[in-house]
């Protein structure tokens, strides 16, 4: 394993922008297409990472919906997932939801159940993930945005935790068990660490409750496409649009649509209702899972970004 | 909100309570005539009729202003005379309003006037709602109903009947006199031992008192696809016993590793027309099965009602799941006025996520002189890092929903919890626990597996009555209680389930 990583790592560093893995093309991002590999140009590029409304502010002037993947740390390994960062970020992702793994995952479904326990049956954990990012966020252009379950922050201190991310350099925050009325001291000890806190409302939720979540919730808010647990599904939940229409009467706030997107096509049709954004989890954490090796595993996940990225241009 | 004002007159004075016990006995014998045409009454505080009509009936001459002319040191046997049903819920919504929370309790640790719940669902910082978002407005709908049926007759009418003919209320409080003997110090005193015998429901346990009313519930709210959970068996058993009587579907989920020791409870279940979905994820035990529960009411909420089985979970189910229960600390307080003319001394029960000791303790939890002991499962030890005594060795976290107590380590992952006894195997417990914990009003220890099969033979030796396992931590607590309490003590032991079920598991322990 260690030296297939450190092939991995090597692939990365060699290869030109043109190679499957590092998929940046001019067109992209072209300010920060070649820079971003020397550790000099990571500097730049730190400085130029914005935080998670700026993004939406930006992609708006440009017309663009923001594609936001997710992967689970530590799954197979956190070496994997600092490539795996990178690639992401180099193919064209405009936020990266990076999940921290939990024990008892009440929002997730298997696939990223599974790879939480993967995760954490390699040891991985809250401090080993910061030490990663630490090292990678400088090195990307675009923000990160953790997803973590409430048990872990408040083990750590809610205080402490906003901090600790916030020196790593993690922009957003987004914790799917706990609910508008639980988010206070989250909500709180965020805005101090000048992290934004993404809410999140889904298909049950009421109108006025909406409407609410909208107004409290920073970076941009989290619909819930499908009643359920994470994970892929064969088509987008039809009261999407619908949702979506009534949260954009709502609020001015950039939307991002999430749970059982898996597909380009998919992903094109949310853009074309209007989302602002478009998560893709569990179909990026099953790439990772099931591939052979992790350099097999990096280059699907390019591949399967860069497509999923041409579909929202 | 009378509740409020009892603490203060209500002083521990045994002679007076005597005194006064007579007179009392005789009042409520005149209402037992006035109302014998009311077979619910006869039978059961837990029958709605009982709950409206006797607590109010024998407080009517001291409804307040207190102006009878009987002695106000009645109301120390009607302090939870107050709740107008066997569901209502205290003081849940005006205590909100009252502004109080768990910063204010005074400082003699009286618990009158703090809510349990607050409108939030908190015990003092435990408790709340602590779902993903879609759920929400599942967990509000449920409150709200479960708020309307506490006052809805035909509801309460057809819940009492249930619990009476079908569940086969109300169980005995039954003397163990040798196990009273059993414990008797060489000068022959000692105290006296009283189970209450939740393990003659209907399924063997007191799991089906909530199991039945959730039922009930879902039908009222339209749902006609039931989940639950199950560790031992037993609260899957009595779910699948209720979905079978009113025709609805049920799905188990059960830990892997649980199917495999309560194989007789899978059956049962699978025989009553459930199906059993196996969890393998984590330990495949109770707190996955819980997590898969929780996951399939998330994905199906708009047609499912989960029936939780403990005080644990998001607000409403600890409160609920409490009121549900709390027939049996209603029953017992009769039960012991009409056998020794006065209130037990110290009441017993074992602690997993909490359920019969919340339905044992909540009509006593405003009684000070009413001790109030949990018995968790210690497993292999405490210090063996195998156990399941998450108020012992816990420390304060997230889990399934609620704010509580809980198995986890540094960076806050729940830890896998070990008990011999299925029930007990969880690593959260109820919120309302956590509570009387930190405030000093309930006490809990712990048991280990050894000690609790002792238990288990020794009540199966000296009463014929075979225990659950669960139950056999608090028998097994006796061993250490007993000889501390003066003679004439009286302790009632929640005796919550019948241990049929675990004579698999116990073979593989036990030489008898």
């Amino acid at each position: 394993m260690a030296s297939s990583l450190k092939s991995a790592t090597g692939v990365l560093q060699v290869k030109s922008p043109q190679s499957p893995l590092l998929c940046r093309s001019p067109a992209q991002k072209s300010t920060l297409s070649f820079k971003k590999f020397t550790p000099m140009a990571s500097l730049t590029t730190t400085n130029t990472t914005v935080g998670l409304s700026k993004t939406f502010i930006k992609l708006k002037e440009q017309g663009k919906v923001a594609l936001i993947p997710y992967i689970t740390a530590g799954d197979p390994d956190l070496s994997v997932t600092a490539e795996a960062l990178k690639v992401l970020d180099s193919c064209g992702s405009d936020i990266i939801e990076l999940g921290v793994p939990y024990s008892d995952p009440l929002a997730d479904g298997p696939v990223i159940q599974a790879a939480a326990t993967r995760a954490l049956a390699r040891g991985t954990n809250l401090n080993s993930i910061l030490a990663m990012l630490k090292e990678v966020i400088p090195k990307l252009s675009c923000p990160i945005a953790l997803f973590t379950y409430y048990n872990p922050i408040l083990k750590r201190g809610v205080g402490e935790f906003m901090s600790i991310i916030k020196d790593v350099g993690v922009h957003g925050l987004v914790v799917p068990d706990v609910p508008l009325e639980e988010t206070d001291t989250l909500r709180k000890e965020a805005l101090k660490n000048n992290i934004e806190l993404v809410l999140l409302t889904t298909p049950t939720t009421p109108m006025e409750r909406m409407k609410a979540i909208a107004e409290a919730s920073e970076g941009f808010l989290y619909l819930v496409s499908s009643i359920g647990v994470t994970g892929a599904r064969a088509s987008v939940n039809e009261r999407v649009p619908a949702l979506l229409k009534e949260i954009k009467e709502a609020t001015s706030k950039p939307v991002a649509v999430g749970f059982g997107i898996s597909k380009p096509e998919q992903a094109k049709q949310v853009a074309g209702w209007g989302a602002d954004g478009v998560i893709v989890g569990s179909a990026m954490v099953k790439l990772l899972g099931d591939a052979k090796t992790p350099e097999e595993g990096l280059k699907e996940l390019a591949i399967f970004t860069k497509s999923l990225k041409s579909a929202l241009l | 909100m009378v509740l409020q004002s009892k603490s203060q007159d209500l002083i521990t004075c045994r002679t007076l309570v005597h005194f006064y016990v007579a007179v009392l006995q005789k009042f409520l014998h005149s209402i037992h005539s006035f109302l014998s045409l009311s077979n619910s009454m006869a039978a059961s505080t837990s029958s709605t009729t009982a709950c409206k009509t006797h607590p109010n009936l024998i407080t009517a001459p001291l409804s307040k202003p207190y102006s009878s002319r009987l002695p106000f040191k009645f109301r120390k046997f009607n302090s939870r005379a107050t709740a107008p049903s066997s569901i209502s819920c205290t003081l849940a919504r005006d205590s909100a309003a009252a502004g109080l929370r768990m910063d204010s309790q005074s400082a003699n640790g009286s618990l009158a006037g703090l809510p349990r719940p607050d409108s939030f669902g908190r015990y003092g910082k435990y408790g709340g709602k602590y779902v993903p978002e879609t759920l929400m407005h599942a967990l509000t709908e449920l409150e709200t109903a479960f708020h309307a049926l506490a006052h809805d007759e035909d509801f309460q009418t057809e819940l009492n009947g249930i619990l009476k003919d079908y569940v086969g209320r109300e169980t005995p409080l039954y003397f163990a006199e040798r196990l009273t003997e059993h414990y008797k110090r060489p000068n022959g005193e000692g105290p006296h031992i009283y189970l209450k015998r939740e393990d003659l429901n209907h399924t063997g346990a007191h799991k089906i008192n909530n199991a039945v009313a959730q039922a009930l519930l879902a039908k009222k709210l339209g749902k006609k696809r039931i989940i639950a959970e199950t560790g031992a068996g037993q609260h899957g058993v009595a779910t699948a016993t209720v979905c079978a009587r009113f025709g609805l579907q049920c799905i188990i989920y059960m830990g892997a590793q649980d199917m495999e020791r309560q194989a007789l409870n899978v059956f049962r279940m699978r025989l009553l027309g459930a199906e059993v979905r196996g969890v393998h994820a984590g330990t495949a035990t109770l707190k996955d099965a819980t997590s898969e529960a929780i996951r399939d009411w998330v994905t199906n909420v708009e047609t499912t009602h989960y029936i939780l089985g403990s005080v644990a979970g998001p607000h409403p189910y600890p409160m609920m799941v409490r009121d549900f229960h709390k027939v049996i600390g209603r029953e017992t307080r009769k039960q012991a006025l009409e056998k020794w003319g006065g209130k037990p001394d110290v009441l017993v029960a074992c602690v997993g996520g909490g359920s019969n000791a919340m339905g044992l303790f909540h009509e006593f939890v405003e009684d000070k002189d009413v001790r109030l002991i949990g018995v968790e499962a210690a497993g292999f030890g405490l210090d063996s890092g195998k156990h399941a005594a998450t108020l012992t060795k816990g420390d304060v976290g997230v889990l399934h929903g609620a704010m509580s107590y809980l198995l986890q380590d540094e960076d806050g992952q729940i830890i896998e919890p070990h008990s011999i006894s299925a029930g007990l195997d969880y690593p959260g417990v109820g919120p309302e626990h956590s509570f009387l914990k930190d405030l000093g009003r309930a006490e809990y220890y712990s048991i280990t597996d050894d000690e609790a099969l002792e238990a288990f033979k020794r009540l199966s030796r000296l009463e014929g009555i075979i225990p659950a396992l669960e139950t056999s931590h608090a028998l097994a607590y006796l061993e250490k209680l007993c000889p501390t309490l003066p003679d004439g003590t009286k302790v009632v032991l929640n005796c919550s389930g019948r241990g049929d079920k675990d004579v698999h598991t116990a073979i593989k322990h036990l030489k008898v």
